[in-house]
């Protein structure tokens, strides 16, 4: 899982099924200082995040069929999964 | 998932079992301002109605063999639908 800020939204007519009625979200990769990285991916998103939001995102297959606990399975890798509040690095005095 | 342009399409008579009638095109991936990155690559198209010149979003790795009617056909990246609209800021 990473740590990513939601920069946008994708919209598609033509589709993977799977897809049909999912949120589509543009996610920045951030870095531990919240920095934006080079980059991204095309995340479906599970928890209503929205632009400027900043989430956790697994991008694993088969945590994510498990995520999207809906027939049918398939093609789907990068799912948001939560809205972070806080982190905490040890030594940083938090954010 | 990552966006793509399709810049091309490919055609092989001869292919591995489980690849007949799969649709390959030549995408160049794009990053989220749209600008080319990286080396093009090939992709079987997941969607059926992808051609050149059309912004898509594909899957790569193990995800892409689920993303044709037949699962587990061998590809490691694959169309899953075509873009209309990317809002970015």
């Amino acid at each position: 899982m990473y740590i990513g800020r939601v920069s946008g939204t994708v919209v598609a007519t033509i589709k993977n099924e799977l897809f049909q009625g999912r949120k589509l979200l543009l996610v920045d990769r951030l870095d531990l200082d919240g920095r934006p990285t080079a980059k991204y991916d095309i995340a479906v998103d599970m928890v209503q995040a929205g632009p400027g939001d900043r989430v956790l995102v697994l991008d694993e297959g088969n945590s994510a069929r498990q995520i999207v606990d809906r027939e049918p399975l398939g093609a789907i890798r990068a799912v948001i999964v939560g809205i972070v509040d806080e982190i905490d690095l040890h030594g940083s005095g938090g954010e | 998932m990552q966006l793509a342009r399709v810049i091309g399409t490919l055609v092989a008579s001869q292919k591995a079992k489980g690849l007949e009638g799969v649709k390959l095109l030549v995408v160049q991936p794009l990053d989220k301002l749209q600008r080319p990155v990286g080396e093009p690559s090939i992709a079987a198209d997941g969607t059926g109605q992808a051609g050149p010149g059309e912004l898509v979003f594909v899957i790569a790795s193990r995800e892409a063999a689920l993303a044709l009617q037949e699962w587990f056909v061998p590809v490691d990246l694959a169309i899953t639908g075509i873009v209309d609209q990317v809002d970015s800021r």
